[in-house]
């Protein structure tokens, strides 16, 4: 199990990356590694040519701007665990981030190395997604910004092409006091999930829900918005009937299966995960009591 | 007198060395112009190999050679691997060639050798090896592979069944006819593997000066390897010496087994005149390393009214993969442990032994021990629910009582001696199990959980092992000029603590320190002769012979002393690697003084007729195995949204004789008992219909880790063996063995208000959901 | 034509300097090419730790990254986290007193995530203690003498500072 030849480059500018992406066939990023590393250890991936980002300047920060979270591509996820900011303007993002791997992986991971490896039971592309996330990516051409929702392609492709690379990551910010819940199911701690869902709510005074966001992870090829769940949540409560009515509408999802889940048994978790997750959001909500 | 260690709970010799990063495995040894293999595999089930064309590979620069079947040396194309253990009852005795010769009959089956300077290079050159495959039918499910019409797993056999025997005393349809309830289940016990933390490794180097090819393997049997080469080689036993040392990531079980490698590696080396590594991954390890524990039993029990048990009958499936390297002993095994430490008075289990187009399975920690306590206490639990009586209580009502021993089964072991319990307090052990894991209270925990919609269930089991097996082990034990004990044995340790338990045996015979024993093992250089590592035998042979050994030593040192000091042999006393003169003191010499009288001068007669050296080498054979035992409690909740199973609470009492070290063997427990719960709910060998491997990775079979268990409670008997001079019996997998068992009673415990019952194991949150729903559209 | 590199890296406070090719593995590097082979490879596909080593002091898995990668470096690995020759780390000296080990290998890994561990959370719960080793595999302990070593350590370390 050892990685098959391929030529190294380590470029120190994203202009530079862009330029070898463009100039070479059959390359591949190398950001935390914690993916592709295992991916190149059993020669399911043999690329030509590594080009190795961690010396890239200027793509690892989070800083708030215009209310908004701006998280840079090479930021490691431990920096996000640990990040104030994070915790006071996206706590689902840190609440999302304790479930990713371990403090080993986390150390090395990256955002934008899990955006672009898009797993479709990675935490960071479902909290991604839950928040409206903006993707900048940039290629020879220049940058642009892709909408989570448009960024993945299929499974564990994103919409980029061959010689663009994903960054940085704007996120959106609820409003102070919103809930925010996120609960996976995996069968050990670290794992994948095998579903997990990501639930923000925002909650008017008198306990009314105003807004919510409703997503999962684990079920489809990527991360499903759930709007009828979503619909069926604004205006209520917080009952757990309410609760419970919204989440079922999340059975209907076109879900993958695999030797380990089949389809059913991910659209029965997708229910019962999205609805641990109101019962959190609604809980951390501030209006709520 | 001096330190008392046998019983003590000493930190070990080993650790020091293995916490600073000096350890020395397999592939931390370097050697001059060592060269770097990898195996090229087959990646179908069943085929056969009509071509291999290795031009392109061995164009490759770096890369010295390839071997397939067509380089082997006659004998090794003559003759198949060696099976260790035959039996009478095997029909196909089949074992593999070194390399496949023209069919393959697992994926992973070796196809061909190849040696290039780094291993790098070696997984280049070896994907240029260009083998044709024309793709046979294979057998994948072991019932299915017995049926008529199923694919033959290798050519030209009339059918799959491998091997077919019978288990039987009393008059067991009898029983049956006369029986209050009769309880019947249907359990599959699924593959998994050791799984070691180090995977095998080999490295082979041919010592011009010595002649002699030395052998470094990641094993659990020095002295197996080196008779399996002999044999199937035909190389002399001094021209070939082969170390397990010093360190030993894990064994587990398939360490013990002769594999293929350890036979192509040296023989690489050989025609290469170069040291040769080959170092096993990962992937190779989940494909090409046995497994074990794949039965499908059909089985039931007839109780009179009281809950006696009347008799046990029924049929068993065992899996043994594409190959038999150890012959029958797994399935064996389980039919000798399935009445376990309950007076079963009449018994019949039909066993057939079936080949399929998988690895093949070799015992792993349990050896066959698991499945079958599983169906008898499955069967226990059944018959407790039938005659609505409490799941202890009915255990307690069989079991063997401590005045029955030694106790003897009615059953006929595989060396045709009666299988007879030699020691054990089974109603004691149940007792202190209850005691530690508040069994009694536990309807109140279930009840008050239940008022807040969470399902707690208790689950209990019991087992009886046959540990501490022969033939024999020996040990030397010298002192040497300067006043230092060496002991010198085969037992070849991968983490079990040997050469402290064994030093404290013989530190404790001189009053010294153990850091005054320097202890080596796991050489057949160092002793001529010894077996290994498995069936929790080295406490009972090795820890017999160095306590022999170390005595005869002791004898001659004190037969010196009262020659030297002048004084009657009952006066003289040994204590901090001294001797004395009881009542006079000054009259002293130390041990290095007496090695040093016994070692001679030149022209000069030995004094008083003694024996050159202080040394002494026993080999301790038991005459039959020793029975340890145990009970698990097993607490557990399941979330019956997601058929989450959390175990909340283990419990084990533990009798395993006489403790050397407690430390170690508490150690040895917590391992064995994870080991169990990984086999109950986690550690699933996925393989699709055709026998390809599916979970080749650590991400799809899952071992436990830290987070997935709970904290567990051991509390030891200790009941002597009357059998070795030590008392002890084997502890390393006792562990294992009820875990399955009692986990699964814990889940239908938890989920009686639904009448869940679980017949297979792994149970997944997935299996488990789909009971949970099945049990409620039945009651709806 | 093979990619080739040279990476200066520190080890335990050692200098090392090497050519090697760029595919090679930090873990083969380390054991193999500085020889340093008490940091163990149990999967090489980021799943056992057994492998994890601290990068400026920060945990990682070596398996998951190329030698050429740590070019300018500072690396501990087991055999630099005693104070000494002769003196183990209280973390060390808690493994042997608990029983944390047993074949070892597993041990670099879980010494080496425990030590960054017990500096991010000096006085852990049992629970935290599990979840923080939940990336390293062992067979033989069942993880229960490193679950005590670990918070054998944490009071050790903390000693002085707690009343
Ligand atoms: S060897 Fe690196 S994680 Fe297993
Ligand atoms: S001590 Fe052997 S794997 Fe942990």
């Amino acid at each position: 199990m050892k990685p098959p030849p391929f030529k190294y480059h380590d470029p120190r500018t994203v202009a530079e990356t862009v330029e070898l992406l463009a100039r070479n066939e059959n390359a591949k990023i190398l950001a935390g590694g914690q993916s592709l590393m295992p991916m190149l250890n059993m020669r399911y991936v043999q690329p030509d040519h590594v080009i190795d980002i961690n010396r890239v300047e200027g793509l690892s920060y989070i800083r708030e701007a215009g209310g908004r979270l701006e998280i840079g591509a090479m930021t490691r996820q431990r920096e996000i665990e640990y990040a104030d900011l994070v915790a006071r303007r996206a706590p689902i993002v840190r609440e999302a981030i304790l479930n990713v791997g371990h403090r080993q992986t986390r150390n090395r991971g990256t955002l934008g190395g899990s955006l672009s490896h898009l797993d479709p039971a990675a935490e960071l592309p479902l909290v991604s997604a839950a928040l409206e996330a903006t993707v900048h990516v940039q290629g020879p051409k220049g940058k642009r910004d892709i909408a989570m929702a448009e960024f993945p392609a299929g499974y564990m492709s994103p919409s980029i092409e061959l010689d663009e690379m994903v960054i940085g990551v704007t996120l959106p910010v609820w409003p102070d006091g919103h809930g925010y819940g996120f609960v996976e199911f995996s069968r050990r701690h670290g794992d994948f999930a095998i579903v997990a869902a990501a639930v923000l709510l925002d909650v008017e005074a008198g306990g009314k829900i105003k807004r919510a966001s409703v997503t999962v992870g684990g079920v489809g090829p990527s991360p499903v918005r759930c709007r009828d769940a979503e619909k069926a949540l604004t205006g209520e409560k917080g009952a757990e009937a309410a609760f419970r009515a919204a989440a079922e509408t999340c059975r209907t999802i076109d879900a993958m299966e695999d030797v380990y889940a089949p389809a059913w048994y991910r659209q029965h978790l997708a229910t019962v995960m999205t609805r641990r997750a109101m019962v959190a959001a609604f809980g951390r909500a501030a209006n709520a009591r | 007198m001096g330190m008392k260690f046998i019983g003590a709970r000493v930190p070990r010799l080993e650790d020091p060395a293995l916490l600073t990063g000096r350890g020395r495995y397999v592939d931390d040894l370097h050697f001059p112009g060592m060269l770097h293999a990898a195996m090229v595999r087959s990646p179908h089930p069943h085929a056969r190999v009509t071509s291999i064309d290795a031009r392109q590979a061995l164009a490759v620069p770096g890369v010295h050679l390839v071997m397939t079947y067509a380089d082997l040396p006659a004998p090794a194309q003559q003759a198949r691997i060696p099976m260790l253990v035959p039996n009478p009852s095997i029909k196909h005795p089949l074992m593999p060639y070194a390399l496949a010769k023209d069919e393959v009959c697992y994926a992973g089956d070796g196809v061909a050798i190849l040696v290039a300077d780094s291993r790098y290079l070696a997984e280049d050159a070896a994907a240029l090896v260009d083998v044709a495959y024309e793709v046979l039918p294979s057998a994948g499910d072991c019932r299915e592979a017995l049926k008529p019409g199923a694919p033959p797993t290798h050519a030209g056999i009339a059918s799959n069944l491998a091997a077919q025997f019978t288990l039987a005393y009393g008059d067991v349809d009898g029983a049956f006819a006369r029986a209050a309830k009769v309880v019947a289940a249907s359990l599959w016990h699924h593959r998994g593997g050791g799984h070691a933390m180090e995977c095998r490794a080999v490295i082979a180097n041919w010592d011009p000066l010595q002649k002699q090819m030395i052998l470094w393997s990641a094993t659990q049997s020095p002295f197996l390897i080196r008779r399996s080469l002999t044999e199937l080689l035909g190389w002399d036993e001094d021209n070939l010496r082969v170390i397990a040392t010093p360190d030993v990531g894990g064994g587990f079980g398939p360490k013990t087994i002769f594999h293929p490698e350890e036979v192509l590696v040296p023989l690489c080396a050989e025609r290469l005149g170069k040291p040769v590594k080959w170092v096993e991954d990962r992937r190779e390890n989940f494909v090409a390393t046995t497994q074990e524990r794949d039965q499908y039993w059909d089985i039931e029990m007839a109780v009179d009214a009281a809950g006696k048990i009347l008799g046990v009958r029924g049929a068993m499936i065992h899996d043994t993969g594409a190959y038999m390297p150890w012959g029958i002993i797994s399935p064996y095994i389980s039919s000798m442990t399935t009445p376990g430490p309950y007076v079963v008075p009449t018994y019949r289990l039909e066993t057939r032994v079936a080949m399929t187009n998988k690895v093949g399975t070799t015992p792993v920690r349990g050896a066959g021990r698991p499945q079958a306590v599983f169906a008898m206490e499955r069967l226990l639990d059944k018959a407790a629910d039938a005659l609505g009586m409490e799941r202890a209580e009915i255990r307690r009502r069989n079991f063997i009582q401590p005045a029955q021993m030694p106790y003897n089964v009615g059953i006929i072991s595989r060396d045709g001696k009666p299988v007879i319990y030699d020691s054990g307090d089974y109603p004691g052990c149940q007792e202190k199990a209850e005691a530690i894991s508040d069994y009694a209270g536990f309807r109140a925990r279930q009840k008050e959980a239940r008022a807040r919609g969470r399902y707690l269930g208790i689950g209990i089991a019991n087992y009886v092992e046959a540990t501490g097996l022969g033939p024999f082990e020996g040990a030397t034990v010298r002192i040497g000029p300067s006043g230092r004990i060496f002991l010198l044995t085969g037992a070849s340790p991968q983490g079990q603590g040997h050469k402290t338990a064994l030093a404290q045996i013989c530190a404790e015979k001189f009053g010294v320190g153990l850091e005054d024993v320097t202890v080596q093992l796991a050489d057949t250089g160092i002793i001529a002769s010894g077996v290994g590592t498995f069936a929790s035998r080295i406490a009972v042979n090795a820890g017999s012979s160095v306590h022999l050994a170390a005595q005869d030593v002791r004898k001659k040192v004190i037969k010196v002393a009262s020659h030297l000091l002048e004084a009657a042999e009952e006066d003289i006393e040994i204590d901090g690697g001294k001797v004395f003169v009881r009542g006079v003191p000054g009259m002293t010499k130390t041990l290095g003084d007496i090695a040093r009288s016994v070692a001679g001068m030149p022209g000069f007669a030995l004094p008083g007729g003694m024996e050159p050296g202080l040394e002494a080498t026993q080999y301790f054979s038991p005459a039959q195995a020793a029975y340890c035992n145990g009970t698990a409690v097993a607490e557990v909740e399941v979330d019956i949204e997601t058929g989450r199973i959390d175990v909340l609470r283990y419990a084990m009492g533990h009798d395993s004789g006489n403790l050397i070290n407690p430390m170690i063997v508490d150690g040895q427990v917590h391992g064995a008992v994870v080991h169990g719960i990984g086999n109950a709910l986690y550690e699933w060998m996925v393989y699709d219909a055709d026998a390809n491997p599916v979970s080749t990775t650590f991400a799809e079979y899952l071992l436990p880790t830290a987070a997935e268990v709970p904290r567990i409670a051991v509390t030891h008997q200790e009941t002597p063996s009357p059998l070795n001079p030590l008392g002890v019996k084997g502890a390393g997998e006792g562990g294992t063995i009820p875990a399955a068992a009692c986990i699964v009673a814990a889940i239908e415990d938890a989920l009686a208000p639904f009448g869940v019952k679980v017949e297979d194991t792994p149970i997944t949150p997935v299996k488990l959901l789909q009971l949970i729903r099945k049990a409620q559209a039945n009651a709806a | 034509m093979k990619d080739m590199r040279k990476v200066s890296v520190t080890v335990n406070g050692k200098s090392y300097a090497r050519e090697v090719e760029t595919r090679l593995l930090l873990s083969d590097f380390i054991r193999h090419e500085l020889e340093l082979t008490g940091t163990h490879v149990g999967c090489e596909h980021g799943v056992c730790g057994a492998c994890t080593i601290l990068l400026e002091g920060r945990t990682a898995r070596s398996c998951l990254m190329l030698a050429v990668q740590v070019d300018g470096a500072n690396i501990t690995t087991v055999e630099g986290i005693a104070p000494s020759e002769k003196e183990l780390h209280p973390l060390q000296q808690a493994f042997m007193d608990n029983h944390g080990l047993q074949c070892g290998y597993c041990t670099p890994g879980m010494l080496t995530t425990l030590i960054e561990f017990l500096q991010d959370n000096p006085d852990p719960t049992e629970h935290e203690v599990r979840v923080a080793i939940s990336g390293n595999l062992c067979r033989c302990t069942g993880y229960q003498g490193i679950v005590d070593a670990a918070l054998d350590a944490a009071k050790r370390l903390q000693g002085g500072k707690r009343a």
